[in-house]
């Protein structure tokens, strides 16, 4: 299916990326080359067939819940572009 | 004499342990070669202090008779998608710019309990999606090899293209890599040296920039077999903090090398020769072929059928997995931010700073995949061929131990050459990347050289957690091709 304009931009909101104008019919034609190649899987059956969803033969394994880490604000803010008191910041969310 | 930069990490093991070189000459001879190869922009972040450091400690610990085992003093290079507690981790990515890590991989923390030296962190194309080192918001890397008689500069492969060239040009004496669909066999072929996948769950992936975590899986390069065991045995191990971590021993990988590969069976997938396949890459197969048959193996024809579907399944399920794991920059937390009015257009302003062109085609590509109506047709889809894949290597491995291909269509390219175009970019893993869908272990050798000069490598893949068998048959075809070429010295 070809990729237009409109679904680049309504992907590239969805994905929190800012596209500029002059960029929108260039992915355009690019993700439709992809999506158009990919679709060759449509060719093949796949009736009945389960989705792989793990890669090795394994169950995920269990832990107990409880905390085994902790009290290092300071290593977890350190690379925050902005942080403030020893949290997090962004822009003003709720007024 | 072997030069510090010559030798093996057996080699360098054998000296240490002899005491004809120490940690310090080897990791002195390597910083020095960093500086001089700094055109390569193999690294990109060197950490000379730290190797010294490393480099003392190992001393230290021989002078008093104690050692950590095979890597003790060895200089390594970690690919830069490694968390290294202290040191700058960026993926190669504007969007890490700056991040320093409060905690180490567990890969790389593994190399360090077990004595390695550091010397730097090295380039790769940007959250390791690319084939040749083109993306990294941090420049090309070169390959150390050109074509005879044409000076053009050539790409290293990627993603894992700093780690094959430093490996290649001497500066370091190994490098972990990362692999999802071919990120370390590839740039190995590319540079004349071995790289090897283990098998999905092999290595943790704790610490590790998450590309695709399906098929995301560490590995070592090194420029000989046994040095591949070496290292992979200091990498590997189980890990709690990775929930797909196998809870299993790790073998003496190093040991299994010279079993040799008398009556084993070798499986020959008549799907892996394409259409219109360069003929030298044919003719390596069989030469291939012959070594293998010639030390006693026994070749068997067989049959993946859905091989050619393996390409565009993984160019579903890597970006659409990429999509959810880049989800986390969002210049709040870490790495680089653009303010914006609101929370929303400060995401959408960092994201589109941060990243560069290929890593956005392939975050809205997964987005579309995963999108509401889509997800059936494209993911559920691409999900379900991947489990026919899965498959045809199950049944294969009941007629065989395990199977021998190429690893690329074809040798380093020119820079520039195949940037302009996606698939062609894509095609570059077509051999690679059946393995990685069905998570098995395989591994590169350089074999030969082509018509103009440049290293080829052949492709064993193995069963599940059987990388031992592998390991024979790579010994076996590294034996058999005597490949001792070198990149001219600059």
């Amino acid at each position: 299916m070809a990729v237009d304009r409109d679904t680049v931009i309504r992907v590239a909101r969805l994905a929190r990326i800012k596209v500029p104008e002059g960029d929108l019919d260039t992915l355009a034609g690019e993700l439709s080359n992809i999506i158009g190649w990919v679709e060759q899987l449509e060719e093949v059956d796949t009736d009945g067939v389960a989705p792989m969803t793990s890669v090795a033969d394994m169950k995920l394994r269990w832990r107990a819940d409880e905390v085994t880490d902790g009290g290092i604000r300071d290593r977890v803010t350190a690379n925050a572009p902005d942080p403030q008191d020893g949290m997090f910041s962004v822009p003003k969310v709720i007024e | 004499m072997t030069a510090p930069t010559d030798f093996t990490i057996a080699g360098a093991r054998d000296a240490l342990d002899a005491g004809t070189v120490s940690a310090r000459e080897l990791a002195e001879a390597h910083i020095a070669a960093m500086e001089r190869a700094r055109e390569l922009n193999a690294f990109i972040t060197e950490t000379p202090a730290r190797a010294l450091e490393d480099a003392d400690a190992s001393d230290a610990r021989r002078a008093r008779g104690e050692t950590l085992g095979p890597l003790d003093g060895i200089p390594l290079a970690i690919k830069d998608l490694f968390c290294t507690e202290g040191v700058m981790t960026t993926a190669a990515s504007h969007i890490l710019e700056g991040f320093v890590p409060p905690y180490e991989s567990t890969v790389s923390a593994n190399l360090r309990s077990a004595g390695s030296v550091m010397l730097g962190k090295t380039n790769l194309d940007e959250f390791a999606m690319g084939s040749s080192n083109e993306t990294s918001y941090f420049g090309n890397v070169e390959n150390p090899w050109r074509r005879d008689g044409d000076n053009r500069p050539l790409v290293p492969g990627g993603s894992s293209g700093g780690a094959a060239a430093a490996v290649s040009g001497r500066l370091c004496l190994g490098a972990t890599g990362t692999d999802t669909g071919g990120s370390i066999r590839q740039p190995a072929a590319f540079c004349g040296i071995v790289g090897m996948k283990p098998t999905y769950g092999r290595c943790s992936r704790w610490g590790v920039v998450a590309f695709a975590s399906s098929l995301d899986q560490a590995g070592p390069m090194t420029r000989s077999v046994r040095d591949a065991a070496i290292l992979l045995g200091g990498m590997a191990g189980f890990d709690p903090r990775d929930s797909t971590s196998a809870d299993m021993a790790v073998p003496d990988f190093e040991a299994a090398l010279d079993g040799g590969v008398k009556g084993l069976r070798v499986g020959i997938p008549a799907e892996y020769a394409i259409d219109g396949m360069n003929p030298e890459i044919a003719a390596l197969w069989d030469q291939g072929k012959e070594w293998l048959r010639d030390a006693g193996a026994e070749l068997v024809d067989i049959s993946l059928p859905y091989t050619k579907y393996a390409l565009p399944a993984y160019y579903i399920i890597a970006p659409a997995e990429a999509s959810s794991n880049l989800a986390r920059y969002d210049g709040v937390r870490y790495g680089q931010r653009e303010e914006g009015t609101d929370l929303t257009e400060l995401y959408e302003n960092t994201r589109a700073a941060g990243f560069g062109i290929e890593v956005r085609r392939r975050i809205l590509i997964g987005t579309y995949v995963l999108s509401a109506g889509y997800y059936d047709a494209y993911y559920l889809k691409a999900q379900k061929v991947r489990a026919l894949i899965a498959r045809d290597f199950t049944q294969a491995y009941e007629k065989c131990d395990v199977i021998l291909t190429p690893t690329t269509p074809g040798p380093a390219f020119a820079a520039g050459e195949k940037s302009d175009d996606p698939i062609a970019m894509y095609l570059n893993d077509v051999l690679t990347v059946p393995a990685s869908l069905a998570g098995l272990p395989a591994i590169s050798v350089p074999a030969g050289l082509s018509g103009d000069g440049l290293p080829l490598g052949l492709h064993l893949i193995g069963k599940a957690f059987d990388e031992e068998t592998m390991f024979r048959a790579a010994q076996t075809l590294e034996d058999a091709a005597g490949f001792d070429a070198r990149p001219a010295p600059r």
